[in-house]
């Protein structure tokens, strides 16, 4: 059998650990638990955020906070939210997964990797230290022009928030390249594409799509980073700028970048639906082309955000057309997940609660979307609650749902440990519970009219019960992240005895011991169909060698503390930009020159 | 033992393609959005200038025409430079590369004079659109530019030291696609800017 464990680490690759080993790694195991275990606390941080914000809502007319601290909450909510959690926990999956899941034994530039790290969690504490300056980012997460611009921003709240987005694109493009290539280049014998798990191919569109829609972005805060330091007018009427060339570029960034958060959640649903329905995903060819045509059309419709701006009706035609095909395919995604679990021997465990909430909450996420994608119907809709309850039901109810499926599956495969099942549950319900008492009233309050990214709300006008029940939801909400921190916390305790196959897996991951060896595969898997470890235990593929006997040596990448100097270097020189008129050039040479010699450095020590 | 190095340090792609060399091409296609974003930003400002200097008061086009021709033939040289590195011909090699490098330095010092002139001549970042277009359009251009000169400088020298044999030919092919590419989007702005006017 395929989990004969025999000898599998060798002397030369003992475990290393301590902290310099983590400073240092290029493994994208350990690569892929830094990711996690950073998002997470940004989640916490924007989570509590969240809390306060609910505090303030409670009831009307309400001084628990200023309107100054209200403006930066919800900014640095929905920042942290978007791209220190659900994109870095989407891409703790990819780091620790990706590889497995192909059969290889790392990414394809490791180094590369662990820059692509660092420089996600600089950005992240670069954008929550401006809280120590009192001066959090406070023009909301798609920093509209011209009030992202110097006259009506003039602290040093907006500039925290253009060089952090940097930065973070920066770790983005770099992990694209990483992902792409190694999608494409480091597969397993006979892994063709249409072999490949679907976690890896939703995981694939994503990369594609922030390798086409970063660099956008990062015009866009380029512009406006040169408005804000040096004074032009790109994004300034009164020198002939068109505030609304912003919303085009950040729009053209920020709908490809509602799938790159959603298509790997879309991933992990359809690796854990088969798994647990005992039944091979249905409609494998559909779902890949379902995903790659949602990428497609995510490029066609960033205008849907800017009904309000009154671009005229045949603009708001298309785009409304556009917007409304999207859910055909997002809707054969749907119908093929339920297809999946139908007739299936279904095991009712944690991950298969989360993934079934997944499906109803973004069912009813994807509901409203269709309603905001009527032009008429999204002018009543636009900036009020009603947009909050939706995106929350897409993105809460669609990504966090989905990724904390993906942790109850996973855990055991990472850590060794497998989590209480009980404590999962009730994680599950109070979170549906918590979720759904938060974010369905608002869908309420807002076509009653309640605008959004107020600091509160006059009494008398039918709010206060709602705003109430959403509040209590908030904190059911926290108290559901809680019991998952004391599922954690108690499991690990514990010593580490999960099995190699807790859940009879249908993909390589599984076929390893758990946690994986430093090396993975001891031998590269030969691969013979879709579920290739299912393949392998039904015998229609040779199961896997474990063990290397003594004397064979697999050769791993060399640790390098480069990355880590280059990613220091790549911020430095975007802080040197910031604070340019008080460090003067000197700031800027002195980071270029770190960023070079980290560069030339990793570039010529050997990599092996 | 010696075997199973070699295999991990270069194992097969299921492409055939060497890693690094599609992680540039990927590295371009990225690249491919970022300037036509920056050349979207400079035609959706076209005209819009509400003070002057205005194009037509500042363009020499017979100077950035020699520019352009410059960098037009580095790619070719560049190709020449490859195609010797791959046979192992070293003169070839390093005299077609120390070409590319000139032109590339010829480029990026005629775009610092023609800037340092335009300044003089009024055209700023902060006086009008035109300036502010014009000058992040070039300028980022011009930075690509310089980062690929540093580059392929730094392949020369490691050619210089004998350390760019056939088999590592690689390492300036992917100089090279780089190279290509910097100059391509160049084909782009000379007519898109100076030329459409």
């Amino acid at each position: 059998m395929a989990t004969s464990v025999l000898d599998h680490a060798p002397a030369a690759h003992a475990e290393k650990s301590g902290l310099w080993s983590w400073l240092t790694t290029v493994d994208h195991k350990k690569i892929g638990i830094m990711y996690g275990a950073s998002a997470f606390l940004f989640f916490l941080i924007g989570g509590i955020e969240a809390l306060l914000i609910r505090v303030q809502l409670a009831k009307p007319d309400n001084n628990f906070l200023s309107p100054e601290l209200y403006n930066q909450l919800f900014t640095m909510h929905g920042t942290s939210m978007i791209f220190l959690a659900v994109m870095p926990l989407s891409a703790m999956y990819f780091n620790f997964f990706i590889p497995l899941h192909i059969g290889a034994r790392d990414v394809a530039f490791p180094r590369l990797n662990a820059f692509s790290l660092w420089v996600f969690i600089l950005g992240g504490l670069f954008l929550n230290a401006s809280f120590l300056f009192g001066a959090a980012p406070n023009g909301g997460w798609f920093g509209y022009a011209n009030l992202s611009s110097k006259q009506y921003s003039p602290g040093l709240n907006m500039d925290f928030w253009v060089i952090g987005l940097q930065v973070l694109g920066v770790a983005s493009l770099a992990a694209g390249v990483n992902f792409f290539v190694t999608i494409l280049n480091l597969r397993a014998p006979g892994m063709s594409l249409m072999r490949m798990p679907m976690f890896v191919w939703m995981s694939f569109i994503t990369q594609v799509l922030v390798l086409l829609s970063f660099p956008v972005i990062t015009v866009a805060l380029i512009l406006l980073m040169f408005d804000r330091l040096f004074g032009t007018h790109f994004y300034v009427p009164s020198g002939g700028g068109d505030p609304l060339f912003w919303q085009h570029l950040f729009w053209v960034f920020g709908h490809p970048e509602v799938y790159i958060l959603i298509l790997p959640s879309f991933g992990i649903i359809s690796e854990i639906l088969p798994v647990f329905s005992r039944k091979p995903l249905f409609g494998y060819a559909a779902m890949v082309f379902s995903g790659c045509f949602i990428a497609f059309l995510g490029f066609g419709v960033w205008s849907h955000h800017m009904f309000a701006t009154g671009m005229g009706p045949v603009a708001d035609t298309v785009f409304s057309l556009m917007t409304m095909l999207i859910a055909i395919p997002t809707g054969v995604k749907i119908f093929n997940w339920l297809g999946t679990t139908w007739g299936g021997s279904l095991q009712f465990r944690t991950p298969f609660y989360f993934a079934m909430g997944f499906i109803a909450m973004f069912i009813m996420g994807g509901l409203s979307g269709v309603m905001h994608s009527t032009a008429p119907a999204d002018l009543q809709q636009t900036d009020s609650y009603f947009v909050v309850a939706h995106f929350h039901y897409v993105l809460f109810g669609g990504a966090i749902f989905a990724l904390t499926a993906g942790a109850y599956y996973w855990w055991p495969k990472m850590f060794g440990r497998l989590l209480d099942e009980g404590l999962g549950k009730l994680h599950f319900w109070l979170m549906l519970i918590g979720f759904n008492l938060t974010f369905f009233p608002m869908h309420i309050v807002g076509l009653h009219g309640m605008p959004r990214r107020v600091y509160t709300y006059p009494a008398g006008l039918g709010f206060e019960a709602m705003n109430q029940l959403e509040t209590v939801g908030a904190f059911v909400l926290a108290l559901s992240i809680l019991v998952f921190m004391v599922n954690v916390a108690k499991t690990w305790a514990a010593p580490a005895t999960a099995p190699a196959d807790p859940w009879n897996g249908a993909t390589l991951e599984w076929a390893i011991p758990s946690p994986p060896p430093e090396y993975n595969f001891a031998e590269i898997p030969a691969v013979h169909g879709r579920d290739a470890y299912w393949e392998m235990k039904r015998g229609g593929a040779p199961a896997l060698r474990q063990y290397t006997g003594p004397g064979e040596h697999i050769h791993l990448p060399n640790p390098s503390f480069w990355p880590l100097l280059a990613a220091v270097g790549v911020l430095a020189v975007f802080v040197a930009l910031m604070l340019h008129d008080r460090t003067g050039p000197l700031g800027i040479v002195a980071a270029v020159s770190l960023l070079f010699l980290s560069i030339y450095n990793w570039a010529f020590e050997p990599a092996h | 033992m010696a075997h199973a190095d070699a295999h991990a340090m270069h194992p097969e792609t299921n492409t055939g393609i060497d890693n690094r060399k599609l992680a540039i091409w990927t590295f371009i296609g990225s690249e491919c959005l970022f300037f036509a974003s920056l050349i979207s930003t400079y035609l959706v400002y076209k005209g819009k200038s509400l003070v002057g200097p205005f194009p037509k008061d500042i363009f020499e086009i017979p100077l950035v025409t020699f520019g352009t021709a410059l960098l037009l033939f580095s790619s070719l040289f560049v190709v020449l430079a490859l195609n010797g590195a791959e046979r192992g011909k070293r003169g070839q090699m390093l005299g077609w590369l120390f070409m590319t490098i000139l032109c590339g330095v010829f480029f990026a010092g005629m775009q610092v004079y023609e800037f340092t002139h335009f300044v003089h001549k009024g055209l700023t970042l902060q006086g009008n659109l035109f300036g502010a277009t014009f000058f992040t359009l070039t300028g980022f251009h011009g930075t690509h530019v310089t980062l690929g000169v540093v580059w392929l400088a730094t392949v020369f020298i490691e050619a210089l030291r004998g350390r760019v044999t056939p088999e590592k030919a690689i390492n300036l092919e992917i100089a090279a696609l780089y190279w290509h590419f910097v100059d391509v989007v160049w084909i782009v702005i000379f007519p898109v800017v100076y030329l459409m006017n």
